[in-house]
């Protein structure tokens, strides 16, 4: 486990190298800032965030945290449960997904998800372990876990190359061994 | 459509149709702002299994409802189809498969008929349904519209094209009420369950948070309230302090305590609108208007401040297409949509921020 540069508590993470997973522990809201900004700079073209925790674990707030690192204005971020699907403009093109109030995974095929997770974007999809088999077989399975009011314990899962060198990458940004 | 001889009306109709959400609706409207009649058929049952609005069943639904609403409509109504002078249909926001079943429906009806389609905003047609209740001008005014979808402010200085000053930044006000029902093992929508099950509630049980209460910009955040009610019932992760256990009467201090978060936040917002840019009268539409807290504070404003506060009756407040009567104001001003016209289902954004 290492500390981050400032050397305060905010986030600390650690990188398991066989297993493909980075844990990142935030200790505040400035710790999950601090990582979405880590996390956007890795982003490319068609990378899949299948994000997964219960109401109120933060996934709208890494949404909202990647967003500013990708450049897209903080205040266009807000929850999708009722539109679905949101878009916003940054670095790369942001398409904020929740499955909250699908049923299965037809119901996302028919708000056209195909079409967005093969888009020159890059997507997050709240509540995404519902329709897991859409989802494309390279991606990020984040899961996200409160241990206190204010902090969370990130899992980053790679499940194929590419998704394993944007864990790399981001192991290495967050200093974490 | 509609059935052999009909009264000929002196009066011009429209007939509106509304599906950007639960509600496939239609209504036939007079020029002078009657409603002649209006039908809902909601979906409501279909999607209480599911914690909310479900899409697939939505736009099928909608397909399967819409020439029966429309049917009905026109018969209540006791008109033919022929005296119709407008077609007005909601095109924004909503949800993007209900929004075109709607829109497709108004298109053929216009093109056969031969006469105006008129694209309205649900939004703004919500806080039209104000006017209609008031029987007179109302503008200018200041509007607040709450529902699953929307918790936004808007300056309101003429008749159609209001200006979005202030929305959430996250949760929906009606969003929060379905997320606190779920958590507190409650019905879909959550409105009304939870509005019941605060009854014998202490609103002053827990002190939740009011989110940008303090601050003059207008802005909305309901998350994490959601969080704190989730917390109060589950207690802190990684707290050991144990939560006593969830009794009906800790569901009904938490269900009370949250409205009055709710409430305590639109009315000190609503409050905030009016002064910042000078409006007397305020405007109230959407589904969370129908909440009786809400409306006992909204009295107390009207009383304590002098406001003309109007609200749509319940029966306006959740969606429904006899609140298009502001078509008749797109009418008169010439704005009518082409047969080209899509749907456009996002939120509606501060000005300040489209585009970027």
């Amino acid at each position: 486990m290492t500390i981050d540069q400032s050397g305060e508590q905010q986030l600390a993470a650690s990188w398991n190298a066989a297993a493909g997973c980075l844990t990142a522990e935030a200790g505040s809201l400035a710790g999950t800032d601090r990582l979405g900004a880590a996390l956007a700079d890795g982003l490319y073209p068609g990378c899949v965030l299948m994000l997964c925790g219960n109401l109120g674990s933060g996934k709208t707030r890494l949404v909202e945290a990647i967003a500013a690192g990708l450049g897209c204005p903080r205040e266009a971020v807000s929850s999708p449960t009722f539109v679905l699907v949101q878009e916003y403009e940054g670095r790369l093109p942001l398409y904020h997904f929740d499955t909250w109030r699908l049923r299965d995974s037809d119901e996302f095929l028919e708000l056209g998800a195909e079409e967005l997770l093969e888009a020159e974007g890059c997507c997050c999809v709240e509540w995404g372990d519902r329709v897991e088999e859409i989802l494309p077989p390279d991606r990020v399975n984040v899961q996200i876990d409160s241990t206190g009011a204010d902090s969370r314990r990130f899992t980053f899962q790679a499940t194929g190359a590419r998704s394993r060198k944007l864990l790399e990458q981001l192991a290495a940004a967050l200093g974490a061994g | 459509m509609s059935s052999s001889a009909a009264p000929p009306s002196s009066v011009p109709l429209l007939l509106a149709i509304e599906s950007s959400c639960d509600e496939t609706a239609a209504a036939v409207i007079a020029r002078d702002l009657t409603v002649r009649s209006t039908v809902v058929a909601s979906q409501d049952e279909l999607h209480e299994r599911f914690g909310g609005v479900v899409p697939e069943i939505a736009s099928r639904a909608h397909l399967e409802r819409l020439l029966p609403v429309l049917d009905e409509a026109v018969q209540r109504a006791g008109i033919r189809l022929n005296q119709l002078s407008a077609i007005a249909v909601a095109t924004e926001p909503g949800l993007v498969g209900s929004l075109l079943v709607g829109l497709t429906a108004a298109k053929t009806l216009a093109a056969v008929l031969d006469i105006p389609l008129i694209a309205i905003n649900h939004i703004e047609a919500h806080l039209y349904a104000c006017r209609m209740t008031a029987g007179e001008d109302v503008f200018p005014a200041a509007g607040m519209v709450v529902s699953g979808g929307h918790t936004s402010l808007f300056d309101c200085p003429e008749p159609t094209g209001y200006q979005l000053v202030g929305s959430t930044i996250d949760d929906a006000a009606g969003e929060a009420f379905d997320k606190v029902a779920r958590i507190l093992g409650l019905s879909y929508p959550g409105g009304p369950s939870i509005q019941r099950a605060a009854e014998g509630g202490d609103p002053a049980a827990f002190g939740f948070p009011r989110t940008f209460l303090q601050e003059d910009r207008l802005r909305f955040s309901f998350s994490g309230l959601k969080t704190a009610v989730l917390y109060a019932v589950q207690g802190i992760p990684g707290s050991h302090r144990e939560v006593p256990p969830l009794t009906p009467q800790r569901v009904a201090d938490v269900a009370a305590s949250f409205e009055q978060a709710v409430v305590d936040v639109l009315m000190g917002k609503c409050r905030q609108l009016l002064r910042q840019y000078n409006r007397r009268t305020l405007l109230v539409g959407g589904g969370v208007a129908a909440n009786r807290r809400l409306r006992e504070a909204l009295d107390q404003l009207a009383t304590e401040t002098g406001t003309r506060v109007i609200l749509a009756p319940p029966s306006l407040c959740t969606d429904n297409a006899a609140m298009a009567g502001i078509a008749w104001e797109q009418y008169d001003r010439g704005q009518f949509a082409p047969l080209d016209t899509d749907v456009t289902p996002g939120l509606v954004r501060l000005e300040s921020l489209r585009g970027r």
